[in-house]
């Protein structure tokens, strides 16, 4: 998978940015073909963004300086459906691998409940309230299991976009045929939605999900983890002290352990990773500066 | 005037030169380059030039014009009266009185344009000699020396600005300078020339009023497509807040039509007067891609019409019930009827008129405000304990987080 050029148990400690190894070891969070999906599904958003928000935007300057950059509104659209169709295939496939989880390896109950599941649960909302008590400084800071109730939040947001934009881009791509079995005003409707619900996506990821996933003190200025796959043990300890716990309880620990990250998977999450976050901050100043204007 | 008689009896006889005469007793002075008058300005006249005017080619002698000066009596007193070429050019000299220069002139305002700025003096020649000032081809330089020089566009606060400039680069302009421009309407072509005057005059041929007929002179089948519109049938019943040529075209910058910048501009100039038109035009696709300046998607002629624009209530208008799917299909070949249902002026704020619209655009709102709101919250709380935090133990012990 990764190449293996330390011994899990000698990680390199010198390498500045990376957050200190505590304990030396690593575990996998996410696989291969999560990381490839999520960087897909990164650069694809983000060409989506970048063609879309100058239509959103046209009455500002900004909007037909990018328009222009991005090779005239005829190139732009050329973009941006092919991104769409790149997330279109990651929807379809991440689509395909839940039903397989489901049906190949029988854990439809895991789909649905547990800590390997998306589905909200109760602890959820226990963990809300939690969390806003240590937010006001009148409670201890919660521990969270494998996935925490706003990573559950940025995965239903960008199932629930995909499903809203996805089709209402496909209504406004393809009009003349969507108008034999829709009626017209469907299209006065798909353009609001498509266009409102990707402020809203662009919003969300530019701001929301960046401070939780990268811009907050804890994880300051970036975390690579969803590039490099692997979190150290000292973060499970400490961020997820539910998970850890549980992965003892269950001795399932050993099994998740892996390499440190490569040098590959931690320079590709600093630069496209990094690159990624300072674009979406340059759009989230030109969308609050014209939404203020 | 003492001199007619002889003026046509040389005339009629052709090249014969006058008697030993006024014109050469002048010259005996003027004829010198560097002749000058006390104050240090030149009085200095050019045979050559004063021959080849049309006074000239007239055999006119220097006193048909400066009827002050008597070659008997020399030297003449250095101020003369100022020469009136309304002594010979009656019916112009009527006619200027009523322009706007004339006007002007008569309330005081000694830079308005006289006979003389236009025509020159002792250099008069006739309007069909090309190195005339009011030939045709030279007419955009000559209306310039005023109308196209800033200095004195703003020291007579002259109306329009630098029109002459914004002239040059119109489509009319333009055109006088290629293959047809002795057909290119310049200055006169609109204003007159004896006739100019301001366009608050009803009489002017550039009034609201009369522009359309103005341009209809030329643009025989938009005037008369115009006239059929609904704008056309509003401004012939007296209103005339309804647009005429220049209120899309307008005046001294006229496009070509098939240009994305004239284009995309004229949409603005719909919703000067259909503001809330052109605000829910602008929430759509079609909108959003001219506003950035491309026109090859709908703009409101496209649907609309230009000069034959007809209330959706008629019939034969290109938006009416009868037609529209036709017009949608001039893009979107194979549109059924349920495409042109489409709204391209849904209006996310009138319920009545698209009910699903409207809760749609409500919900929306309150699902971007309610997001943006619960997570601003908790983005504010988070970061401001995470930091607290982070602080304290960085005191305590100097380790981070």
């Amino acid at each position: 998978m990764s190449s293996v050029g330390k011994s899990p148990t000698t990680p390199s400690t010198a390498r500045g940015t990376v957050p200190p190894p505590a304990g030396g070891h690593y575990y996998r969070r996410f696989t291969r073909v999560e990381r490839i999906m999520h960087a897909l599904l990164m650069l694809s958003f983000v060409g989506l963004a970048l063609t879309g928000l100058p239509l959103l935007f046209s009455d500002k300057p900004w909007a037909s300086v990018l328009a222009r950059i991005l090779g005239g509104f005829q190139a732009a659209g050329v973009i941006h459906r092919t991104c769409a169709f790149v997330m279109l295939v990651l929807f379809a496939s991440h689509i395909i691998a839940v039903v397989r989880r489901g049906i190949a390896n029988k854990d439809l109950v895991g789909i649905l409940w547990g800590p390997d599941s998306m589905v909200p649960q109760p602890q959820d909302a226990v963990d809300i309230y939690n969390h806003f008590k240590w937010f006001l400084g009148v409670g201890p800071r919660p521990q969270f299991d494998r996935w925490t109730y706003w990573e559950k939040f940025d995965y239903w947001a960008v199932f629930w976009g995909m499903a809203i934009i996805g089709g209402s881009g496909f209504l406004l791509w393809f009009p003349v045929f969507f108008a034999k079995l829709l009626p017209g005003w469907m299209f006065n409707i798909a353009t609001l939605v498509h266009g409102e619900e990707a402020l809203l996506a662009v919003g969300f990821i530019f701001t929301i999900h960046f401070f939780n996933g990268h811009l907050r003190p804890e994880k300051f200025p970036m975390d690579t983890v969803v590039f490099t796959g692997r979190i150290s043990e000292h973060e499970l300890k400490h961020e997820r002290a539910v998970e850890y716990a549980r992965l003892i309880r269950e001795g399932t620990l050993a099994a998740q352990e892996a390499p440190p990250p490569t040098l590959e998977s931690r320079a590709f999450g600093w630069f496209v990773g990094g690159g990624t976050l300072l674009l979406g901050i340059v759009a989230i100043i030109l969308i609050v500066y014209s939404v203020l204007h | 005037m003492f001199c007619i008689g002889p003026i046509v009896a040389a005339a009629a006889q052709g090249t014969a030169p006058p008697a030993p005469g006024v014109n050469e007793t002048c010259l005996a002075c003027h004829g010198d380059k560097d002749a000058k008058r006390a104050d240090g300005r030149s009085i200095a006249v050019e045979d050559a030039m004063f021959s080849h005017s049309v006074h000239g080619e007239m055999h006119l002698k220097c006193t048909d014009c400066h009827v002050d000066v008597s070659p008997q009596k020399l030297p003449h007193p250095e101020k003369l009266k100022p020469v009136v070429c309304a002594n010979c050019h009656q019916q112009e000299a009527k006619e200027y009185s009523a322009t706007v220069h004339g006007i002007a002139r008569k309330g005081g305002n000694n830079v308005a344009a006289t006979c003389t700025d236009c025509h020159g003096s002792h250099d008069i020649r006739r309007a069909n000699d090309p190195a005339s000032r009011t030939n045709h081809a030279n007419l955009e330089a000559t209306c310039g020396k005023c109308h196209g020089n800033d200095a004195m566009v703003a020291s007579a606060k002259l109306p329009g600005g630098n029109i002459v400039t914004q002239f040059h680069d119109s489509i009319h302009g333009k055109a006088l300078t290629g293959a047809g421009a002795g057909s290119a309407p310049t200055c006169t072509n609109c204003h007159g020339a004896h006739t100019i005057r301001a366009k608050s005059d009803p009489e002017s041929a550039t009034s609201r009023a009369n522009i359309p007929d103005t341009c209809g002179s030329c643009h025989k089948k938009e005037r008369a497509q115009f006239a059929t519109s609904l704008h056309g049938q509003l401004r012939h019943e007296g209103n005339l807040a309804a647009p005429g040529c220049n209120d899309c075209h307008s005046a001294h910058r006229i496009q070509r039509h098939d240009q994305p910048a004239f284009q995309t501009q004229v949409i603005n100039e719909c919703g000067n007067c259909h503001a809330d038109y052109l605000s829910t035009y602008r929430d759509t696709f079609h909108g959003q891609v001219t506003a950035l300046g491309y026109s090859a998607v709908a703009t409101c002629a496209s649907c609309h019409g230009s000069h034959e624009i007809l209330p959706v209530s008629n019939a034969a208008s290109n938006v009416s019930p009868q037609n529209r799917l036709k017009t949608c299909q001039k893009c979107h070949a194979g549109a059924t009827a349920n495409f042109a249902n489409y709204d391209p002026h849904a209006n996310r704020h009138d319920r009545a008129r698209n009910p699903l619209y409207y809760y749609a655009a409500k919900f929306m709102d309150w699902l971007l405000i309610g997001v943006f709101g619960f997570f601003a919250i908790h983005t504010l709380l988070w970061f401001i304990r995470s930091l607290r935090v982070r602080l304290a133990r960085r005191d305590d012990d100097g380790t981070q987080g």
